[in-house]
């Protein structure tokens, strides 16, 4: 399984991955209380990212509406928390569950209409307003004035129900970001990355090649919608505070688009590169102008619209692609095989 | 000899344009037949009805005696029909190994055995040396090739070759020839193939049917018919490479 895994990884990858790991493991222990909140943040973004890669970046298909699974995530595991003292690791299920289910009804409809390119992108922004409307008006958990969970007691780290100090969230985002970083090196890797890939890359030779494509869409929908919706979770029970017009807000949809964007879509380094660069320097940034005194409100996004034009023109594949090659690592796809006579008659 | 493929009756029009009519042939198991015809004359739109593209408008598609037409395309793949598209189609961003070994899934328990499969395909095809290059980067003799090596590695009974010869030196047409012949020996890979190139189909094919403006105007031996009157006429002022 392990030796599965490891397979046409070039060892400097490896030694490169462990170094990255080491030192996001030992982060928190140099890092002050709001050096480790940034810290949260990139491992999160990383870890959506991710997951709405599989879907943009392994079967090409564009959501713009990945803020409904995190926010039906984080209400699920949420709400069964704050009315039936339901612990988050059991309420998790009911969060994949709803927004499997929520992924699943716009991938059908789409893919079995033939909903595709930038209107099925549209299809996914419209669902996630529906439930930014909906949820404003969804009384049990307090519709728009906000569902709130008891504020967590950081004397002590209650890992069983999410209730504990920043530094429990950083690790468990860690451990969820690497988890999310395995399982998408499995699957693209797998018969179903295959099939992925060639329906990104022409679903007519794809179904001419005997793949449905309508079944293989479908399972990259659910299965990103699925991993959004633990990421609402630790959401939740993070910030202790959910409004609809916050969590589901297209501004977060893209927001968490931004990341993969920058670091290279499909690419599996790319998501993780694409939050430590946004996340992190833009952080950076304000501290900056903190020390600075300078007082100007929108710096975050200016930096944010520097970064995607920057990329966008000089990086048209991400950061990682180039800096893969820099580093002696060869383009991540499917296939171990060596990619270096690439171009070349 | 068995009837592998049997299409009869078949009729497909694009907004009044009748790209298909009435047309009826039948493909013996294990041989090689030739579909030719003057441009436009409606061969890719039969492999595209056969291959469940497009829905004919009337008339059936039997493959083994079973209906498939009708049936989506990877259904009929599954059922056991490869086929290369004219325009070609490779997964641009993966590789030419990648590319193959999607097709070869199809018929292997794990990715591995499917990169096996795909790779022994390449060699054949003499894309061996290129596998590691991206698909983008061929050039569109290659690309016809790789869509040959993709469609074959799905292991079909029936496999539908719409023009793969075309832009190859004399003396490729001549291997990738020798290729199909070796392939529908030693296999027993029925072959249906559109081509313009006389000189490959006059080779391979041990029936032809012409196609001209959507119907059927002549079927059998290619010897006697580039003899026939009919067929002579349709190409007339045609451009032919005999
Ligand atoms: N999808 C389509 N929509 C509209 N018209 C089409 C379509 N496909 C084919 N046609 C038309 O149908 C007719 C037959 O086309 P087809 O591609 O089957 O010819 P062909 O025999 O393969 O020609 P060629 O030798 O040039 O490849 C042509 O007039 C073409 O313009
Ligand atoms: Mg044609």
């Amino acid at each position: 399984m392990i030796a599965r895994l490891l397979e046409g990884v070039p060892r400097r990858g490896l030694v490169l991955l462990g170094l990255l790991l080491a030192a996001l493991v030992v982060f928190p222990f140099f890092a002050s209380g709001y050096l480790l909140t940034v810290g949260f943040l990139v491992l999160y973004f990383a870890y959506v990212g991710q997951s709405w890669n599989i879907m943009m970046g392994f079967a090409g298909q564009l959501s713009l509406g990945h803020s409904l699974y995190v926010g039906l995530g984080a209400y699920a595991a949420a709400a069964l928390y704050v009315h039936f003292g339901v612990s988050p690791w059991i309420g998790l299920s009911a969060s994949i569950a709803f927004s499997g289910l929520a992924g699943a009804v716009i991938g059908f409809l789409a893919f079995r209409f033939g909903v595709a390119g930038v209107y099925f992108a549209i299809l996914t922004i419209a669902f996630a307003e529906f439930a930014r409307i909906g949820f404003d008006h969804f009384a049990w958990v307090q519709g728009s004035s906000g569902f709130f969970l008891p504020v967590a007691n950081y004397a002590t780290n209650d890992l069983w129900n999410l209730r504990g100090s920043p530094t429990m969230f950083y690790y468990l985002m860690l451990a969820m970001s690497a988890a999310a970083f395995v399982l998408c090196h499995a699957l693209v890797r797998s018969r179903m990355g295959y099939y992925w890939q060639a329906i990104r890359e022409s679903p007519e030779a794809a179904e001419a090649l005997g793949i449905n494509v309508f079944r293989y869409k479908m399972a990259a929908v659910v299965i990103s919608a699925a991993m959004t919706s633990l990421a609402g979770v630790v959401f939740a029970f993070y910030y202790n505070n959910l409004f609809p017009e916050q969590i589901f807000h297209i501004s977060r949809s893209i927001e968490l688009i931004l990341g993969p964007i920058i670091g290279g879509i499909g690419t599996l380094v790319g998501p993780l590169v694409g939050a430590l660069l946004l996340t992190g320097l833009a952080e950076g940034m304000r501290e900056i102008m903190l020390q600075l005194k300078v007082d100007v409100p929108g710096v975050k996004q200016v930096f944010y619209g520097l970064c995607l034009l920057l990329v966008v023109m000089f990086l048209p594949h991400g950061v990682w692609p180039p800096l893969a090659r820099r580093l002696g690592l060869e383009r991540g796809g499917a296939d171990g095989a060596a990619r270096a006579d690439e171009g070349k008659p | 000899m068995a009837v592998l493929l049997e299409v009869r009756g078949l009729s497909k029009s694009f907004r009044g344009l009748r790209a298909v009519q009435q047309v009826a042939f039948e493909v013996p198991e294990g041989s090689i037949t030739g579909l030719i015809g003057p441009n436009g004359a409606g061969k890719t739109t039969v492999f595209n009805l056969v291959a469940g593209v497009m829905r004919p408008d009337a008339g059936e598609v039997r493959l083994g005696g079973t209906r498939i037409d009708g049936w989506r395309p990877d259904q009929v793949c599954a059922a056991g029909v490869g086929r290369t598209f004219q325009i070609v189609k490779p997964f641009a961003g993966l590789t030419v190994r990648e590319n193959v070994t999607v097709g070869a899934l199809r018929k292997s328990n794990d990715v591995s055995s499917a990169q096996r499969r795909a790779d022994e395909i390449l060699e054949k095809l003499r894309l061996g040396p290129k596998r590691g290059m991206l698909a983008s980067s061929l050039t569109l003799p290659d690309r016809k090739r790789l869509e040959v090596a993709r469609a074959l590695a799905t292991r079909p009974r029936l496999l539908l070759l719409d023009e793969v010869m075309a832009g190859l030196r004399p003396t490729e047409t001549d291997q990738i020839v020798a290729f199909f012949r070796e392939l529908n020996r030693a296999e027993g890979v029925t072959i249906l193939l559109i081509e313009h190139v006389m000189r490959a189909v006059m080779a391979l094919a041990q029936q032809v049917v012409v196609l001209h403006h959507g119907e059927v105007i002549a079927r059998g031996e290619p010897a006697a018919v580039v003899r026939d009157p009919a067929v002579l006429e349709c190409y007339l002022g045609e451009e032919t490479e005999v």
